[in-house]
């Protein structure tokens, strides 16, 4: 091509040859530039033999130095490069290869067919057709370094492409890392939960338990009380029969003589009526004694009821103070009720109400006896007082002692539950926490204390009406 | 006659000794008052100075105990004849007893009251 084009056979040969190489080489560029041994393996293998049967008639035809129809070899061969290349369009650098190669072989072919049909004419147009193919060629080699800098650029975005499709992957194996570990975690946290739930079903249990041994605890306070309570009606009761047999038999003695005083068995007779009553009387204030007992250690019924707070409060002062007197006999205290008559009946939980006043009055006798027990001052006297008022429609229950008195920082523990100031196995610590719930919860009352260390305590216990 | 004053804080005792000593009463040996508490106790003893013979007291009642009344009887009435007293308890424990002898007690007895034994101790007082 850069030199002189001329009819002579071998000068011809020359100029097919060496377009043949350029062919050749370009295929081979092609080939290797656009990697259609991985994008088109198919056409890749036909294009390579291709290739090697054309290396081979360039061979034969310069081994045996004759007019080779070359030419329509290596213009099947530009055909086939521009198929290659339009078979990868899509890829960016191809297109470019195509827009590069397309004039080069477009020219060539032209030249080449004119030169063949028209061999005069392009003789005298030899310039021209120099000039154009020389244009071709560097269209073509221009075309070809931008192709190659598209190309590497693209390596460049596919190498980013690939290293983000990396990045994606670690991502990706991180995330399923993480979710592993977030199921893992989980599965974690839902069985602590379910064993957390258990853990409460339990601690409720324990819980309804240990109320319920407090009431036993409070109920074993009582017991001593209660027989005491009990002794002295049953002592009436016996008695008063006892003396009713011997009014009888006097009865009948004084019927058999032969003067009967009738005033004498007139008066024996009320006696009896008397005294039955009175048996009465007594046998029923045993069964109440008896029914409060039941009631205490029974679950309550949570139903309020028309409750006279002053019998209550007397009933259970009773027994709290004989409850601690048969514990420690050498115990001794005053206690006195100062109770408002004005207060009627209150609709309250009995049963409730009653281990609040039980609890309160055992702990204002304990506190009492704890004091002289540390050896009060000169004439101290273990004093209990009990007083109930009607202030603002409320039922207002004052507990006061003049016992040991509770430090500031007692004082604010003792409605905690376990709280207790007793020796271990004395005391369960509910007490006051179970009457602080039942005033407040159970009646939207309030219990609250004053105190002062060596002076006594006051409990205070409020009953909306 | 033998006074007795009887000191309980449970009302039903009046009509129960009352019926218990009625032959002694009919007969005129013994006369029976009664108080019911300690305070009262007193106020009554202020009342029938020299008088009082025997005092049949309970321990436990509200208020002033049985004890602290033993305690008031043998300070406060000294001049003789000074009265004879008997601690009634529920509780007979030694611990009790001991304390009633100790501040002055004749003699001690246990509930339920066995009123043949209280009649022959107080016969033979009288």
């Amino acid at each position: 091509m850069g030199h002189t084009a001329k009819l002579k056979p071998d000068s011809m040969n020359q100029d097919e040859i060496f377009s043949s190489f350029i062919t050749l080489a370009i295929i081979w560029q092609v080939r290797r530039f656009l990697d259609t041994r991985n994008r088109i393996p198919q056409w890749d293998r036909m294009l390579q033999r291709f290739w090697i049967v054309n290396v081979s008639f360039v061979i034969l035809s310069t081994a045996i130095d004759e007019d080779f129809p070359l030419r329509l070899i290596w213009l099947f061969a530009l055909a086939a490069i521009t198929y290659t290349v339009w078979l990868i369009k899509d890829n960016q650098s191809a297109r470019t290869l195509l827009i590069a190669l397309a004039p080069f072989m477009f020219f060539m072919a032209i030249s080449k067919i004119i030169q063949d049909v028209f061999p005069h004419f392009a003789k005298a147009h030899d310039d021209f057709f120099e000039s154009i193919n020389g244009f071709a060629l560097f269209w073509l080699i221009g075309f070809f370094i931008v192709a190659n800098r598209q190309k590497k650029a693209q390596v460049k975005i596919d190498e980013e492409r690939a290293l983000e499709a990396e990045q994606r992957r670690v991502i990706e194996a991180k995330k399923q890392e993480l979710e592993y570990l977030v199921a893992e975690r989980t599965a974690e946290i839902t069985r602590q939960k379910e064993e957390l739930e258990l853990a409460l079903v339990e601690l409720k249990s324990t819980q309804t338990q240990l109320i319920q041994s407090e009431k036993m605890a409070s109920l074993g306070e009582l017991t001593a009380g209660i027989a005491h309570e009990i002794q002295n009606p049953l002592n009436f009761v016996n008695n008063f029969s006892e003396v009713s047999i011997e009014l009888i038999d006097e009865l009948v003695d004084e019927q058999v003589k032969p003067h009967r005083d009738t005033e004498l068995e007139a008066e024996l007779l009320t006696d009896l009526k008397q005294n039955l009553q009175k048996i009465n009387y007594h046998g029923g204030r045993a069964s109440s004694i008896v029914k409060g007992m039941l009631q205490h250690s029974r679950t309550s019924t949570g139903q309020r009821e028309p409750t006279d707070i002053n019998s209550l409060c007397e009933e259970y002062l009773r027994l709290a103070y004989h409850g601690l007197r048969a514990k420690d006999k050498s115990f001794n205290a005053l206690f006195s009720t100062d109770l408002d008559s004005s207060l009627g009946l209150v609709s309250l939980i009995p049963q409730d109400i009653s281990r609040v006043l039980l609890n309160l009055f055992t702990n204002a006798f304990y506190a009492v006896q704890q004091r002289q027990k540390q050896g009060g001052p000169l004439g101290y006297h273990p004093t209990v007082i009990v007083s109930t008022r009607c202030v603002n429609k409320e039922a207002v229950i004052t507990v006061a002692d003049n016992g040991t008195g509770i430090a500031d920082d007692v004082k604010q523990k003792i409605f905690q539950p376990f709280f207790t100031t007793k020796p271990t196995g004395e005391g369960t610590g509910l007490g006051l926490s179970l009457a602080y719930e039942i005033i407040t919860k159970g009646h939207n009352g309030t219990l609250e204390v004053e105190s002062k260390v060596g002076e006594g305590s006051k409990f205070i216990v409020t009953l909306p009406g | 006659m033998m006074k007795i004053l009887v000191v309980d804080d449970e009302l039903d005792v009046k009509d129960l000794f009352l019926q218990r000593f009625r032959r002694e009463i009919r007969s005129a040996q013994f006369q029976l008052d009664f108080a019911n508490s300690g305070e009262e106790a007193l106020a009554y003893l202020e009342g029938h100075k020299s008088e009082v013979i025997l005092i049949l007291s309970d321990i436990n009642m509200p208020g002033m105990s049985g004890f602290e009344l033993l305690r008031h009887i043998r300070a406060d009435f000294k001049t003789p004849p000074s009265p004879v007293v008997m601690m009634i308890t529920a509780y007979g424990d030694p611990d009790s007893q001991k304390q009633a002898v100790e501040l002055g007690a004749n003699d001690f007895l246990t509930k339920p009251l066995d009123f043949t034994v209280l009649k022959q101790k107080l016969h033979d007082l009288a």
